[in-house]
């Protein structure tokens, strides 16, 4: 257990930390989150002794952590940062074994412990054992930064937003195998982010904090449900626009990039203009932007008579939508309609994208397989 | 007595240098250790350099007298700049995240700089003896004026009988030297840094 006790930080007279009371359980999977400069890493390295307090006392396991020798503490507790600081100049294995070597193991155990550690993340001892942390990907650096953390046995692991830097497919695989080995270590955990959506993933408890006092601290169902303050609100309503398939509308899953063609145009421009963008679709507006219709280049090849305006030949009937219709209503109507693509519109009627099945197809994928922007 | 007197350069350069690594490397993680050494060590190395290579060699000769020794300490004190503030730069400049990941898994100071600090640097350490030992071929010519021998000895005499011949073969010697040494040193140097 880790019992923070009316602790305050200030550098110069800026207070950072102000009075923290917090309560961390054995086992728990703590993630502390906040507005930067809310003093979430500052909380986190006090407990190793990176950075030291001006008042109150940290208690772990109901031990003062100022009675015990900086060294001996952080051996004991695992580190992991996003910067993933591996050392360059040993492999991967000697990388993994720094803190038993330095709490004395013996070899064949740091041997051993390796290769339940790799094991563990799926990395096969063989291949990945000798080599050094330059010749792996940033996930799988990171990967190794987790385990050098787990093996010497630490019940408590410090993470201070260990998937920052790495893009959102591999950040994601590296959260639900840390949930996965959580579940199986039962450590303690304390996670640094500024990211809700993965707190909430993660967490047992989630901390929010703000100018260096605790705002709530809860579940993530509960805090998801009552949000003790404005500011915790406005964190958790960037979480409302991750959306499931359920909600999206035409808007997420239409081509924004058209061309459209005023109704006044001649044909022969109009065909020159679609020969040099390479369509042979074109949407047709009025003066004020507003649809009118589509011409295709057959179209106008069959009907179109030279120095015609093409307004004369525009086809009226080509199904449209709104833009705010759900997106599923809009692919039944697509398959229904048997047609190609539908027409967009704005409630103005001015036109805003169009439907197809490839936009469709992208915009699914970016729902399976996440989306950052 | 060609090849003995290049023996006997080479050898004034390479104790120099060794001394000057063992040394450099010394003053260096003092300067980066404590704060307050720093500038008093980063200063007295550039002054060092900053004497014409003569006048050193001529105030060391007063005390050790005109040999061997007055020339390898003259060099080595001319070394230590690019040592020092080579292994310095390499020291201070290692990622901030690694530092703090050796820091934070509870390694002491000197575990710290003998496992990974100084490893990370050692390239730039490197560049700084390459640095060193090229100039200090050169230098070491001046070491035949307090009596350290060398090729020194060799092109002086030349000089004062007007020997064209052998003063352009010494320095033709010297030359073939100092670029077989940095071309050498220079492979080795980028060995080292394409693994870290």
């Amino acid at each position: 257990m880790i019992i923070y006790e009316n602790i305050t930080k200030k550098y110069d007279d800026v207070i950072i930390i102000d009075n923290l009371n917090l309560t961390i359980n054995d086992g728990e999977f703590v993630v502390l989150i906040g507005p930067s400069g809310c003093g979430k890493t500052t909380t986190l390295k006090m407990i190793n002794r990176l950075i030291k307090y001006n008042e109150g006392n940290i208690y772990i396991d109901d031990k003062n952590i100022k009675d015990v020798n900086a060294v001996e503490l952080r051996r004991k507790i695992g580190y992991v940062i996003q910067q993933i600081g591996l050392f360059p100049n040993m492999t991967i294995e000697e990388n993994i074994s720094v803190v038993p070597k330095l709490l004395k193991w013996s070899k064949e155990k740091q041997i051993k412990r390796v290769k339940e550690l790799l094991e563990l993340v799926d990395l096969p001892y063989e291949e990945n054992a000798k080599k050094y942390p330059n010749e792996l990907s940033g996930g799988q650096q990171q990967r190794i930064g987790v385990l050098r953390a787990l093996a010497a046995e630490p019940p408590i692991i410090l993470m201070d937003e260990p998937f920052g830097a790495l893009d959102p497919i591999t950040r994601d695989s590296l959260q639900d195998e840390l949930k996965t080995l959580q579940q199986k270590l039962h450590k303690t955990i304390i996670f640094v982010t500024h990211d809700m959506e993965e707190a909430v993933k993660l967490a047992d408890k989630i901390v929010f904090m703000s100018d260096g006092k605790v705002l709530q601290a809860a579940s993530p169902e509960e805090m998801l449900n009552k949000p003790a303050h404005p500011m915790i609100s406005k964190f958790m309503g960037k979480l409302s626009y991750s959306r499931s398939g359920n909600d999206l509308t035409c808007e997420d899953v239409m081509k924004k990039k058209i061309f459209t063609v005023p109704e006044t145009k001649k044909t022969l421009e109009c065909i020159e203009l679609m020969k040099q963008k390479e369509l042979d679709t074109v949407i047709v507006v009025d003066a004020n932007g507003k649809y009118k219709g589509i011409v295709t280049i057959e179209y106008i090849r069959e009907y179109g008579k030279p120095g015609e305006m093409i307004s004369k030949i525009t086809k009226t009937d080509q199904p449209s939508v709104l833009i705010n219709t759900n997106a599923k209503d809009a692919i039944d109507k697509l398959i229904e309609l048997k047609c190609d693509y539908l027409v967009v519109l704005n409630r103005n009627k001015t036109v805003a994208g169009i439907l197809t099945r490839t936009s469709i197809t992208k915009a699914l994928a970016s729902v399976v397989w996440g989306e950052e922007d | 007595m060609k090849l003995e007197k290049v023996l006997e350069h080479l050898y004034l350069v390479g104790m120099a240098c060794l001394f000057a690594t063992i040394v450099g490397l010394m003053l260096a993680v003092i300067a980066y250790i404590s704060k307050p050494s720093r500038k008093v060590i980063l200063w007295v190395v550039d002054v060092l350099q900053t004497i014409p290579a003569l006048a050193l060699l001529g105030i060391i000769m007063i005390v050790f007298g005109p040999n061997g020794t007055t020339v390898i300490i003259g060099l080595m004190l001319y070394s230590l700049l690019p040592i020092v503030r080579n292994t310095y730069v390499g020291l201070q400049n290692i990622e901030p995240g690694i530092k703090e990941a050796a820091l934070g898994m509870g390694m002491t100071k000197i575990q710290r700089l003998i496992e990974v600090e100084l490893p990370l640097a050692f390239p730039m350490v490197f560049t700084g003896i390459r640095i060193a030992v090229v100039t200090s071929i050169g230098t070491a010519v001046f070491g035949a004026i307090v009596g350290g021998g060398g090729l020194g000895s060799i092109i002086n005499r030349a000089i004062l009988i007007q020997d064209m011949e052998t003063l352009i073969e010494a320095t033709l010697v010297l030359m073939a030297m100092a670029i077989i040494f940095d071309f050498g040193m220079g492979y080795v140097e980028k060995k080292l840094k394409t693994r870290n």
